[in-house]
């Protein structure tokens, strides 16, 4: 639907935030979608309890990348236990577009969340329930 | 959109589409435009009224009273199972066995065959263009036995290496599957040549005619396959029947793949002895108002005439891939031209993502498909994770191919 792809969502998917990977990161992790192939992978820098620095990287749609985008933006420069508390209605909120009648692309703006989760907890895999 | 080509003089399309009640409804303030067949047909008022029919004057189970109504629906039930045989050219109906789908025919196959009969240091040659549903119960198959699987390979236009043929086929090999019609590239494999191939080294052949079935004319003697499956709801059918056609010889010589009611004679403490083909393979309560409808399904579509919906899907495909092959940034994968090719097409454009092109069609009310389409391996060999697909019946049109082409245009204004 047109209504996903608002000005500010193709902003962040044509000029993306901390796209890119990180030399030396404290936790590297990637998460896959299989319904579709998208990738995100995040690179995370903790210094001090504090994400220092983040960075994504992978292949999707414009929602999963815009996402990513959004989420990193947001995540820069928190503690690591406040990112860990971050929603899934937050990231939603920021994502502002209307996803709920819509699970398959649900998923595609959850990946880059689940895949910080899962990167901060040191854990295989998430599922969306627990986001 | 108006264009030259309005439709096609082989059956009167826009008459029949009036058949088809969910294509007469608006989503996101557009006439729907239904381009994903492959997934699953839409079905003629015909079959609605069927299943309804049924539910409403002569629901019994089958095969068990001695009532009116058990023995009507049996009788339907039966039917049904004779349209099925004779629609592909089956010596007798009782080579038809209902199953859920054609991955449970498959997987039917794959368990009460491949049991008795494939070993370990057998082989198993599929091919690369396979559905998930022709691969993964051959793999759990070779995984229990220890057999091995090999794959024909296709090449750039989407057409099979027959070559491979050559060093593949082996006196190990015990049995060749491979898909008639690609539910993603649109190819039509040969399939007579690859059976007569098998039979060479004794090996016996399975066919996936799960997109062939629907939408051409298609006979097992010509083919000269010993397996055929198929899925009705692919073919304006219910959702929940397909059917194994078999070999006779063969599906006698068997062993049960669910156990269960009906499909025994005698059971005992310890054992039982089995019910004759095809009950054997039909353990349980069957579908039984769906295969009804299946064989209201098959009515319908030889009312049109498979010759026809395939000339008609020939037309139609030849318009589609000439106009999308004109979209700049768009690659088709798969043949560029409709001989031996059915009316599905998979694609992909320059940095964009499926995903964003199914979406933005959705908002201009088109309905394709985009992901793998369950056949991982022949993406990878396109080396791409994703594409999008369009695919056709009867009921499409080619105003709906050019409401394709301008949301394509739509989305490289929107995302490039």
């Amino acid at each position: 639907m047109d209504d996903f792809y608002r000005e500010y969502i193709l902003e962040h998917y044509k000029y993306p935030r901390n796209r890119g990977t990180l030399e030396h990161p404290t936790i590297s992790h990637e998460e896959t979608n299989f319904l579709c192939g998208d990738t995100v992978r995040l690179d995370i820098l903790v210094e001090n309890e504090v994400i220092q620095d983040i960075r994504f990287s992978g292949q999707g749609c414009a929602i999963s990348m815009a996402s990513a985008s959004m989420l990193t933006e947001e995540i820069k420069g928190r503690s690591v236990e406040e990112a860990k508390a971050f929603s899934k209605e937050e990231l939603l909120d920021l994502i502002g577009i209307p996803l709920d009648k819509n699970p398959m692309r649900l998923k595609c703006a959850l990946l880059s969340l689940k895949t910080l989760k899962a990167g901060l907890y040191g854990v295989g895999a998430m599922q969306d329930e627990e986001l | 959109m108006k264009n030259a080509v309005q439709t096609f003089p082989i059956f009167d399309v826009l008459t029949l589409r009036r058949d088809f009640p969910i294509l007469h409804q608006q989503v996101h303030g557009n006439l729907l435009a239904f381009l994903d067949t492959a997934a699953s047909s839409q079905r003629p008022m015909q079959v609605i009224e069927c299943l309804r029919d049924y539910y409403s004057r002569c629901h019994a189970n089958v095969h068990r009273g001695v009532y009116k109504l058990s023995e009507e629906a049996t009788l339907a039930y039966e039917r049904s199972r004779g349209k099925v045989a004779h629609l592909i050219g089956a010596a007798s109906p009782r080579e038809v066995i209902f199953t859920r789908n054609a991955t449970e025919a498959i997987n039917l196959v794959a368990y009460a065959w491949g049991s008795a009969n494939v070993r370990e240091g057998d082989r198993i040659l599929l091919t690369m263009m396979e559905h998930h549903s022709n691969i993964v119960p051959w793999q759990m198959l070779a995984q229990r036995v220890g057999a091995h699987l090999d794959y024909v390979r296709f090449d750039g236009e989407g057409r099979l290496v027959l070559e491979d043929l050559d060093h593949l086929l082996t006196e190990r090999t015990k049995m060749v599957a491979v898909v008639h019609q690609s539910n993603a590239l649109g190819t039509v494999n040969p399939v007579p040549e690859i059976a007569r191939r098998a039979h060479e080294v004794g090996a016996l052949m399975l066919v996936d005619g799960a997109q062939s079935v629907p939408h051409m004319p298609v006979n097992v003697q010509e083919l000269g396959c010993d397996f055929l499956a198929a899925s009705g709801h692919k073919m304006c059918g219910p959702t929940g029947i397909g059917f194994l056609w078999g070999q006779r010889h063969i599906l006698d010589a068997m062993p049960p793949f669910l156990g269960g009611g009906s499909m025994i004679k005698v059971v005992e403490t310890d054992t039982s002895t089995y019910a004759d083909v095809p009950v054997r393979f039909e353990a349980g309560t069957p579908a039984i108002a769906e295969a009804i409808a299946l064989g209201t399904a098959i009515d319908y579509l030889n009312g049109v005439g498979l010759e026809k919906i395939h000339h008609y899907e020939h037309e139609l495909t030849a318009y589609a891939l000439d106009r999308l092959g004109q979209v700049g940034g768009v690659t088709i994968h798969g043949p560029h031209t409709v001989e031996a090719r059915g009316g599905t097409l998979i694609f992909t454009m320059e940095g964009i993502h499926p995903h964003d092109i199914a979406s933005i069609l959705d908002g201009e009310g088109i309905a394709v498909r985009a992901g793998h389409h369950c056949t991982q391996l022949l993406h990878r060999v396109l080396g791409v994770p994703a594409t999008t697909r369009a695919s056709f019946y009867l009921y499409n049109i080619p105003e709906e191919v050019d409401r394709l082409v301008a949301g394509l245009e739509k989305v490289k204004k929107l995302l490039e």
